[in-house]
């Protein structure tokens, strides 16, 4: 196990979860990259990060009170310019609990959910499933035992109701399932590692392109 | 820990016999295995004298051989102290029929019972539990045998944690005519639980097919049963219960919120080669077909009925299943139709389903059988036949059934399970050829066989 991430998740143990950006370094420790983002304290930070991410971008509220980002309006898409900024800021920091803003690139893609759980009978598992808000509505979701090979990722993936939307169709491109395999088979190594220390994970959405798999949110419940 | 003497017994000592109720359980255990099964059998109470002029030992370290297996039917307080003489007279492993331990607020007995057997290396299966049926050796059942009906032996090992359920499967298989190696209640599962018992059955040479009811894994034994399932050549079937998700829990993230137990139990099993039947008539039919039949690969099913209704419900079930129903060319057609009956040949519809018609005799079902058998194109046949039709004798199971043996390929049987057709259903059983008795029980079995080869 690592000790860097045993190290962030005591510090939230008594949280309950670990918020976004400390949720980040986590992934990061086990080469799960996130698109460069963000965490500004005050306005001035946020403008400064903002000049290094480039408009438009994403929005969101840290605080340890809110787990559930969206349903207090928590997060912000498309931001366009530093006037809109300063005011999301302002609205965002009278949230309860603020420490911080998050700032991310804007992403766009075929949304999956890749996540974990510690299951009583088989230890971790991971999920894979068409993802985005909608996860709970179309549960499409395929459920492996942890750790997975990028092989059998792929053939979890394929083996969702909704696959043929990865693959291209009508006309929209194919998404890299090279990349999101790969992403799933670290992560499911990662959540194996980690196993008795986390409840569950969500990374939801991955925004899945042609090209790559790219982690816009997550989240760690101990 | 080595499951073989509880298994098969050489010797068998059932501890809490009552001197004054003939129907304690213990008794009934105890007359039964002295009566009509293998195992040398004793039956012991502190009390001593005789029963029904047999010896009562007053306990297990005076019987004057080590028993393979003791039976214990006390009062729960007392299971530790009788386990430990196990111990020291040197027997090879308890079932404990006894209930009063975790399922009733008493964990701490059910607790020493844990520690006694791992400090000891001794098998021990329940408490509160059936026990086992494992013929000709033992049967611990404490059902009355006039109860009963006669199991029939064979090859079908189940496993399950209620008694009840075990009892009633063994009794629906048997009147599907399907024999059973052994059959195991493992109750609370306080030192043997499913996983145990599956190495057992899968390494057991009297076993072929092993089914099992299954409510829940303990901590982290699913991951083990998936692991063991890794290196099984037999077939594995469960069928599970307890997948209503208990109350609404409030949970904080949408992984935890979907993958609910149930659902993390099915789509686990289904990556490996564990078959789930998602009811008991899935069970059943998936622990007849493969007792019947080892080959794998079936995809392609030709269809041969006696009435053009059965042959579309059979359809519809195999498209559903995703079994494709295998076209039958022009040409084989054509030279199919004088091989028939003359009374048959201008009515008969040789299109895949193959509907003879209700004039169709024995003959007619041999040759389309045979026919069929030798195609390519065919993987399977669901043979669906009407014991009612004057054309069709008690000869005919024997008759496919030989086909059957000679093609190697599956061939599964629908007819009516009515007494008055028993010696009809027997001729395939018999035989080796299962028979359903109903179009969709034969559509899982072809749907079973089809999901074994995936």
């Amino acid at each position: 196990m690592k000790e860097d991430a045993k190290t962030i998740l005591d510090r939230w143990r008594d949280t309950g979860w670990v918020i976004e950006p400390e949720a980040r370094k986590v992934l990061k420790l086990y080469g799960l990259y996130t698109a460069p983002y963000s965490w500004a304290m005050t306005a001035e930070e946020a403008v400064k990060g903002a000049g290094k991410i480039g408009y438009p971008l994403v929005a969101k509220i840290v605080s340890a009170d809110i787990i559930h980002k969206s349903d207090v309006g928590g997060v912000v898409v498309g931001v366009r310019d530093d006037k809109e900024l300063l005011a999301v800021f302002t609205r965002l920091s009278s949230l309860q609990g603020f420490q911080g803003v998050l700032l991310d690139e804007m992403q766009s893609g075929f949304e999956l959910i890749i996540g974990s759980k510690h299951d009583p009978q088989f230890g971790p598992v991971v999920l894979i499933g068409i993802g985005g808000t909608s996860v709970e509505i179309y549960q499409d979701v395929a459920i492996r035992m942890a750790p997975v090979t990028v092989k059998e990722a792929k053939e979890a993936l394929l083996s969702l109701r909704g696959s043929r939307l990865m693959q291209g169709y009508r006309g929209k491109p194919a998404i890299n399932m090279g990349s999101i395999a790969n992403l799933i088979a670290k992560f499911s190594e990662m959540v194996y590692d980690l196993r008795g220390r986390i409840s569950s994970i969500d990374l939801n959405p991955v925004m899945c392109s042609s090209r790559k798999a790219v982690i816009a949110d997550a989240r760690i419940v101990l | 820990m080595n499951l073989k003497k509880i298994f098969d017994p050489r010797s068998v000592a059932v501890v809490g016999v009552s001197l004054s109720n003939p129907f304690n359980p213990a008794n009934i255990i105890y007359h039964k295995n002295n009566l009509r099964y293998k195992a040398r059998t004793y039956c012991v109470n502190p009390a001593g004298g005789t029963l029904y002029g047999e010896t009562v030992y007053r306990s297990v370290t005076e019987i004057p051989e080590k028993v393979d297996l003791a039976v214990l039917s006390v009062r729960a307080e007392l299971v530790p102290a009788v386990m430990e003489e196990c111990v020291r007279a040197g027997a090879g492993g308890a079932i404990i029929i006894s209930g009063g331990f975790a399922e009733s607020g008493r964990g701490d007995l059910q607790q020493r019972i844990q520690e006694i057997a791992k400090a000891n290396n001794f098998p021990v299966i329940g408490p509160n539990c059936l026990g086992i049926f494992s013929p000709p050796g033992v049967d611990t059942f404490f059902l009355p045998h006039e109860r009963l009906i006669a199991l029939r032996e064979g090859s079908v090992a189940l496993v399950s944690q209620s008694g009840g359920i075990l009892v009633d499967q063994t009794i629906k298989l048997t009147q599907e005519g399907v024999g059973l190696s052994r059959a195991v209640s493992i109750g609370n599962k306080a030192v043997l639980d499913e996983v145990d018992m599956l190495d057992f059955f899968l390494k057991d040479r009297r076993t072929n097919v092993v089914g099992l009811y299954i409510e829940g894994f303990s901590e982290g034994r699913g991951r083990d049963f998936i692991t063991l399932m890794k290196s099984a050549k037999k077939p594995v079937v469960v069928l599970k219960s307890g997948k209503t998700p208990g109350g609404s829990r409030a949970v904080s993230s949408h992984t935890a919120s979907i993958a609910g137990d149930y659902k993390v139990f099915s789509e686990v099993l289904q990556t490996s080669s564990v078959i789930e039947a998602r009811n008991e008539m899935e069970f059943v039919s998936y622990c007849e077909v493969f007792s019947c039949c080892s080959r794998k690969h079936v995809k392609n099913v030709c269809i041969i009925t006696a009435s053009g209704g059965h042959g579309a419900i059979a359809a519809d079930g195999c498209f559903h299943g995703g079994l494709s129903i295998a076209e039958v060319p022009e040409e084989d057609a054509a030279a199919l139709r004088p091989m028939l009956s003359k009374s048959v040949q201008g009515i008969c519809s040789l299109e895949n389903p193959v509907d003879l018609t209700g004039s169709a005799g024995d003959i007619d079902f041999q040759t389309s059988v045979k026919f069929f058998l030798e195609k390519d194109y065919v993987d399977c046949i669901l043979l669906l036949l009407l014991p009612y039709l004057p054309g069709i004798t008690s000869d005919v199971g024997a008759r496919v059934a030989q086909l059957a043996r000679e093609s190697g390929k599956p061939v599964i049987t629908y007819m009516p399970h009515i007494d008055k057709y028993g010696i009809f259903i027997d001729g395939f059983e018999s035989n080796g050829v299962p028979v359903a008795h109903s179009v969709e029980g034969a559509v899982y079995m072809a749907l079973g066989l089809a999901r074994r080869g995936r």
